[in-house]
């Protein structure tokens, strides 16, 4: 509803002025991708968790991510006849619905989300092995374009830290796998000097990200961490990191969210400023991006903020003190990356996570959003939301919907729910 | 003057309830309709109902205050006259609408709209008997009623060659949707004088009503405030602080019948929620299915469908089996498919009809250990909660898992989400710090939100 946000909201969606410049690195990248078959630039499709962006960079290399493609289909609500073109070729209704969706696009001509048509891979890479379905994803792909795939075997974190062994693990992959792979693909050697000047840039990328999300511990909380920051993650959880185009993205997101805290203002949402916070929450789980606005707005109609999320983190738990080049070896700062990734971490570290975030950023609740097509997300969450109601004494909501399939989601039972989840909040103060 | 009574409506998935309570919380008036489609509907005459009901309350109690003898039972033969004639008003209504889409019928014609006029006269000689036993735990719905009658007659005369089946079941079901929620008769004052004329005029009761209607005229029901709740809130022209979750509303609900409840299962249309309370009724926890509305109330009523049964009939006859059959399957549609396949085997329909009230219950314990467990006194709400044979499961698997446990049922189960926002109705009226999402405001209830009812 309106009072929580200021009047007469403009019909188009409001939106941070940085996201003009990310829009217009976004239509860049797209361009060169389509491009590629006459350029001759090679292309390597890879997933967002434990991503080498930096590496691919060192030889040229355009990245594509199937993932990111596959949400911003359903934004532009393609991906329920994608998903039905999957089905119809034999994938069964419970496959990853992610993975349904890149099929149905690629048999419809694999266009991109700037309209332009996506150019086939020189290279699978298979940077991230914790979620088994990534694998069969690609095994679906060499089997479309038969093109060389790397695949990197990065172990569980059932500690939570990275160990010596696992480091090592990781970089002997790296220089006997991936690497020599890369070489063969682009025909150029590897660069230790060019990936370290990479890193540094993704460093300064990532300082103001960190600090961008940090933010949200004012009150009020200038920036959505979760609905907000699906859009400020999305240049250095893809394509973009170690870029001049990233570090600069960055340093204005951040001078527009300090000049925001100056202001006192709340969050930018797509029905405009949120004026008056009244709860802050803290979200586990991937957004819904088929009804990704009205999801938004039940939140905001309600003046609910979140503060904090975990999906804000799947590429990268930079907040939590990482940072790529730290260590003088950049391959070894390649490994603890992909280790760290969110959905790599044990179910007690992400509990830990989770209730650090609470007290850190003062939250007055949690939602957790269990997906039905990622396993890698939703196993054990009702677990997770257990312990963490323990050991927070506040009480968490629990709601089920999909990544990309609109028939998973139940509009009016979200709404239902998060609504008396936010009333009781408020009677319990 | 200051609002004397304060009404919280519920629009359910299935039926929409109005409960109206007095300054000191107590219910004065209920209304309960079928929802079906139409939320603006069921929501008018839910409310128009709890009034009536509350205006048949004041006369009630003049008639005890009066001290006369036999005067409770003069009250109650007053409501269930009341109850008759409406009743036979919408039957009237009802007839008419049918014959005349009977008439209008591709194969209809006059013959189908005089076989529709044949089964109207049985059942409208039946009224009293028919409708008589509405305030006791049968389906309290006209829809159900009738059409169960309506049916089996029209059944029974078309294997007598009589009516042309299809004709008239085809009316039928275009004429009750149009009917069941549309205002009929001459209005309360209009049956209250039928159903008072068998009174004589001199009489002391007599007396005591008329001047019960004449106070009534004088200082008229006013409703000082409403909350809404249930599905169709939103549809609810109040401001956004007049509405509040069916979490909460079932949570106080639930406290005001049971005051050491501390844990609360509602069993609704589509949803089943285990709610934790605390010692004021404030919700500390809550969960609720989504995604999927398996083992929820409209479970039971397609189950009764595919048993050509109603849907009051399940629980008894499900209490009359004597082995349970497991159900494998959650899902509603598969559950039927199952059913089915059982009753092809042989199997007994109460033996399979336990298993699926069985079935209802599993999902529920897991709904309740996830929101907390069961506390010492646990409160089954919603219209499900009249059904014995799921009590019966839901108390067995309570013990087997927690222990010993007080479970509680409310004859007003259905309720009782109605009644937390009429009490919510009145605590905003107070101005009292109730669960709105604004700042407390000043105590005085707005004007325009008292109405006044004649």
């Amino acid at each position: 509803m309106a009072e929580a946000v200021t009047k007469a909201p403009p019909p188009a969606a409001q939106k941070d002025s940085s996201m003009e410049r990310q829009k217009q690195m976004i239509a860049g990248h797209f361009r060169s991708l389509s491009l590629a078959p006459q350029t001759g630039q090679r292309v390597a499709y890879t997933f967002v968790p434990g991503n080498l962006t930096e590496l691919m960079h060192a030889f040229d290399v355009l990245p594509v991510y199937p993932e990111i493609n596959a949400l911003q289909s359903a934004m532009r609500q393609l991906s329920a006849g994608y998903i039905r073109e999957a089905e119809r070729l034999g994938h069964n209704e419970d496959v990853c619905t992610y993975v349904k969706c890149d099929i149905g696009m690629l048999t419809k001509g694999n266009v991109g989300p700037t309209g332009e048509v996506l150019p086939p891979p020189n290279l699978l890479l298979l940077s991230y092995t914790g979620c088994f379905t990534f694998m069969k994803w690609f095994e679906l792909l060499k089997h479309e374009y038969g093109c060389e795939v790397a695949m990197l075997h990065v172990p569980y974190l059932a500690d939570g830290q990275p160990t010596a062994e696992a480091r090592r693990y990781i970089v002997d992959q790296l220089k006997a796998e991936v690497i020599p792979k890369l070489e063969k693909v682009t025909g150029k050697k590897y660069d230790e000097g060019r990936l370290q000047t990479l890193l540094a840039r993704s460093r300064e990328a990532e300082d103001n990200l960190v600090w961008v999300l940090d933010s949200a511990k004012a009150r009020p909380s200038p920036i959505d961490a979760y609905f907000g920051a699906v859009y400020y993650v999305g240049p250095i959880f893809s394509a973009f990191r170690g870029t001049e185009d990233a570090v600069a993205y960055y340093r204005e997101l951040r001078a527009e969210v300090e000049d925001r805290v100056l202001k006192g203002l709340g969050p930018v949402t797509p029905d405009g400023t949120l004026t008056r916070e009244k709860h802050r929450l803290v979200v586990e789980g991937p957004p819904n991006w088929t009804h990704f606005r009205d999801f938004w707005r039940i939140f905001h109609d309600e003046g609910a903020v979140i503060v904090a999320s975990t999906y804000a983190k799947v590429g990268g738990l930079y907040d939590q003190g990482f940072r790529h080049g730290q260590t003088d070896d950049p391959l070894e700062s390649l490994a603890d990356y992909c280790l760290g990734c969110y959905t790599n971490l044990s179910l007690p570290s992400r509990v830990d996570l989770l209730e650090k975030y609470v007290r850190d950023f003062k939250a007055d609740g949690f939602v957790f959003n269990s997906i039905k097509s990622c396993n890698s997300f939703s196993a054990g969450q009702l677990v997770m939301l257990r312990q963490l109601e323990q050991r927070t004494g506040l009480p968490g909501a629990f709601i089920e919907s999909d990544l990309v399939d609109p028939r998973y989601y139940g509009h009016a039972n979200i709404k239902n729910r998060i609504e008396s989840y936010l009333q009781m909040l408020e009677q319990r103060r | 003057m200051t609002p004397q009574y304060f009404l919280g409506i519920d629009l359910g998935s299935t039926t929409s309830k109005a409960v109206l309570i007095d300054a000191a919380g107590k219910v004065v008036g209920q209304g309960l309709t079928n929802t079906r489609s139409n939320y603006d509907v069921a929501a008018q005459v839910a409310k128009a109902e709890a009034l009536s009901d509350a205006r048949l309350s004041r006369l009630e109690q003049a008639l005890v205050d009066g001290g006369f003898a036999g005067a409770a039972q003069l009250a109650t033969a007053l409501r269930r006259t009341a109850r008759i004639l409406a009743s036979i008003d919408r039957l009237e209504v009802l007839e008419a609408r049918c014959a005349a889409l009977a008439r209008a019928a591709p194969d209809g014609g006059e013959q189908a709209a005089d076989a529709v006029h044949r089964l109207f006269t049985r059942i409208t000689g039946e009224a009293e008997a028919v409708f008589g036993p509405l305030a006791t735990d049968r389906s309290r719905f006209f829809r159900d009623v009738v059409g169960a009658r309506f049916l089996a007659e029209a059944e029974a005369a078309a294997g007598r060659r009589e009516v042309p089946y299809e004709v008239v079941v085809g009316a039928w079901d275009r004429a009750i949707i149009e009917v069941e929620n549309a205002e009929t008769g001459d209005g309360f004052d209009g049956f209250l004088d039928r159903a008072l004329s068998g009174l004589g005029a001199g009489s002391g009761a007599r007396q005591a009503i008329d001047r019960a209607r004449r106070e009534l005229e004088q200082r008229p029901i006013e409703v000082g405030c409403v909350v809404g709740t249930g599905y169709g809130r939103a549809r609810l022209p109040f401001p956004k602080e007049q509405i509040r979750s069916e979490i909460l509303c079932h949570g106080l609900g639930a406290h005001a019948y049971f005051p050491q409840t501390r844990t609360v299962l509602d069993i609704g249309g589509q949803d089943t929620k285990a709610i934790q309370i605390d010692e004021h009724g404030v919700v500390t926890n809550f969960q609720m299915n989504d995604r999927c509305a398996a083992g929820c109330g409209r479970y039971l009523g397609y189950i009764a469908e595919e048993m050509n049964l109603g849907i009051h009939e399940l629980g008894p006859l499900a209490l009359e089996a004597t082995r349970p059959v497991k159900i494998s399957s959650t899902c509603t549609v598969f559950a039927g498919v199952e059913l089915r396949e059982r009753l092809s085997l042989g199997e007994k329909r109460e033996n399979i009809l336990l298993g699926l009230h069985r079935a209802i219950v599993l999902r529920a314990m897991s709904l309740l250990a996830r929101s907390g467990g069961v506390a010492e006194q646990l409160t089954f709400t919603g219209g499900v909660a009249k059904n014995a044979a799921v009590v019966q499961e839901l108390k067995g698997l309570v013990t087997k898992h927690y222990g010993e446990r007080t479970l509680n049922t409310h004859p007003g189960s259905i309720f009782t989400g109605a009644l937390g926002a009429a009490l919510f109705a009145e605590r905003r009226s107070r101005g009292e710090a109730a669960p709105v999402l604004e700042k407390p405001r000043a105590a005085k209830a707005r004007p325009g939100n008292v109405e006044r009812v004649p």
